[in-house]
C-alpha cells in the first residue's frame, strides 16, 4: 500500500498560532506547543510550522520557541520563516528540526539552496512557492507573505529551484488559503508536469475527500491549515486529524 | 549511560529528545574516551555515505567503535545513514563501510518503481518482520515508521535481515547481527512505534 504524507501546517506570528484566509486576517488560534502536543497524540505524519511574518518584519527565526516545539515534536518537523542564510539553517538543524522551508530568500539568493543542500542534503531543503491568480487568470509566484510578486514564471522558478538542488516543493495557493474549496488542481497539474521532485500541496482542503484528487493531479503529500485547527464551517477551534483507518480506507487504498 | 555518537552528520537532537521522552538519559559525544565507557551506542546519520564515513575516521572513532562493538559486544543501533555505515560500502560513494554486517548499500532501482514513486523514498511505511528480535518486541507488521532515503541496504546473508519494507519492491529496512542493529527508518520521528523500538533497544 502506498502512503502519502498528510501534513498539518501551523502558521505563527512570532510566538502566536494564527490562521489566515487568503493570507489575510490572521485569527488567533492558541499556543503552538499545545497544538504540537495534540498532533503527537494524533500521530500526524509530519508538521510544517511557518512564521508568516518573520520575513515581512525582518525578524530572525524565534530559536527559543522553535527549540521548544522541536523538543515536543516526535514526527518530522519542517520550519520556515525568516530564514536567509546558512548560519541560520545550521542553527535550526541543531535545534532538532528535520527540514527547513525557504521562500522569501529564494528569488534573490538561489545559491543558498545549493550550498545548504550540499551540507545538509537535498531532502532537508524545501522550496515554498506561494501562488496567486491575477485578474486574467494567470498563476504567478509570490514571496514575503504573498506581498511581493516574483519575477520568474512558476515554471521557470520550479526548474531553477530543482536545478539548484531543493529536495521538495511546498506549493501554497493564496487564493485557496482558508477557503475550504478544495485544492487548486490545475496548479498541482502544472507544477507536477515540470518536476519529478515531491510536491507538498497546501490551500483549500476541507476534508479527507479533497486528498485523493490532489494526489491524482500529481501531489506527493497533502497539507492543510484550517482543516486541522478548526471544526466545521463556523471555525470553532479544535485541533484534529483523521484517524489512520480512515486515511487507509479513504485515501491510501484508493491510490 | 547511552551515548549518541556525534560525528557531525545528522539529527542528534531529535534522538536525544525522544530518549528523554521515554525517560532515558543520554549523552552526545564525539570523544573516543567517552565512547569507551558507553553502555550502549547509537550511531545516527543523515547525508552522504562518504561524508559520514570520513567524518567518523577524522574524529578518530573507528578504532574505539571496533573495540566496543566487535570485541566487547556493546549494543549499537545505527539509524538511517548510521545503519548503512554498518555494511561493506555503498553505491553512493567510494569509502568502505565499518564492515560489521555483510551487506552492501545500493541505490533504489528506479526501473522497478512506478512513476508516482519518487526517490528519495520519503514517507511513512510499514515493516515486514523477518525474524524474532528483542528490538521489535510489541511491534507488529502494522507498525509505521518514517523513512527518508535514496539508497537501501542489501544483505548478503539473509540471516541478518530483520525487516523488509515495500516501496516498489521489497528492500531491507532493518538488520540485526548479534549486538549490532541498524534501522533505515527514523524511530526518533515515528511516534509510539519509534518510542517502543528505542525502549526495546534500551532493555537489550
Amino acid at each position: 500500500m502506498r502512503r502519502i504524507r498528510v501534513i498539518p501546517v501551523l502558521t505563527l506570528q512570532n510566538e502566536k498560532l494564527v490562521k489566515t484566509i487568503r493570507f489575510k486576517n490572521p485569527t488567533y488560534i492558541g499556543d503552538p506547543i499545545n497544538a504540537v502536543k495534540i498532533f503527537n497524540e494524533k500521530e500526524v505524519d509530519e508538521i510544517v510550522i511557518l512564521d508568516i511574518t518573520a520575513s515581512k518584519e525582518k525578524r530572525e527565526p524565534n530559536y527559543t520557541k522553535i527549540e521548544e516545539i522541536a523538543s515536543e515534536a516526535f514526527m518530522p518537523f519542517a520550519y520556515g520563516g525568516g530564514v536567509k542564510n546558512l548560519n541560520q539553517i545550521e542553527k535550526l538543524f541543531k535545534l532538532g528540526i528535520e527540514k527547513v522551508v525557504l521562500n522569501s530568500v529564494l528569488e534573490d539568493n538561489i545559491a543558498l539552496v545549493t550550498e545548504a543542500a550540499k551540507i545538509f542534503g537535498s531532502q532537508s531543503i524545501i522550496a515554498s512557492i506561494d501562488v496567486k491568480k491575477n485578474i486574467f487568470g494567470k498563476l504567478n509566484a509570490y514571496k514575503i507573505s504573498g506581498s511581493t510578486k516574483i519575477n520568474y514564471s512558476i515554471d521557470d522558478f520550479v526548474n531553477k529551484l530543482e536545478e539548484a538542488g531543493v529536495g521538495e516543493f511546498f506549493i501554497n495557493s493564496i487564493d485557496k488559503d482558508g477557503t475550504y474549496s478544495g485544492y487548486d488542481l490545475a496548479l498541482i497539474n502544472q507544477v507536477s508536469s515540470k518536476t519529478n521532485l515531491p510536491i507538498v500541496v497546501c490551500g483549500g482542503a476541507s476534508s479527507i475527500n479533497d486528498f485523493l484528487p490532489a494526489i491524482q493531479a500529481g501531489a506527493s503529500a497533502v497539507a492543510a491549515g484550517s482543516m486541522f485547527v478548526y471544526t466545521g464551517a463556523t471555525r470553532g477551534i479544535l485541533i484534529n486529524y483523521p484517524k489512520q483507518e480512515e486515511l487507509v480506507n479513504k485515501v491510501y487504498q484508493q491510490l | 549511560m547511552i551515548t549518541i555518537i556525534d560525528y557531525n552528520a545528522g539529527n542528534i537532537k531529535s534522538i536525544q529528545n525522544m530518549l528523554k521522552r521515554i525517560g532515558v538519559k543520554s549523552c552526545i559525544s564525539s570523544k573516543p574516551s567517552e565512547i569507551e565507557t558507553a553502555e550502549k551506542l547509537i550511531l545516527p546519520g543523515v547525508g552522504h555515505f562518504d561524508y559520514g564515513m570520513m567524518n567518523l575516521k577524522q574524529s578518530g572513532l573507528v578504532d574505539v567503535l571496533n573495540k566496543k562493538v566487535v570485541d566487547e559486544k556493546t549494543p549499537l543501533l545505527g539509524i538511517c545513514l548510521g545503519a548503512q555505515l554498518l555494511g561493506n560500502g555503498s553505491e553512493e560513494g567510494n569509502e568502505k563501510g565499518l564492515g560489521w554486517i555483510d551487506m552492501d548499500v545500493v541505490k533504489f532501482d528506479k526501473s522497478k518503481l512506478s512513476e508516482n514513486l519518487k526517490i528519495p523514498h520519503m514517507s511513512w511505511n510499514e515493516i515486514n518482520i523477518k525474524k524474532e528480535s528483542k528490538l521489535l518486541e510489541g511491534l507488529d507488521n502494522d507498525a509505521r515508521f518514517y523513512f527518508v532515503h535514496s539508497y537501501h541496504m542489501k544483505c548478503n546473508d539473509e540471516m541478518n535481515v530483520l525487516t523488509n519494507t515495500s516501496y516498489g519492491y521489497e528492500f531491507t529496512s532493518a538488520v540485526e547481527k548479534e549486538n549490532i542493529f541498524g534501522v533505515q527508518f527514523h524511530p526518533e520521528k515515528s511516534h509510539k512505534f519509534g518510542m517502543r523500538l528505542l525502549e526495546n533497544f534500551m532493555s537489550i
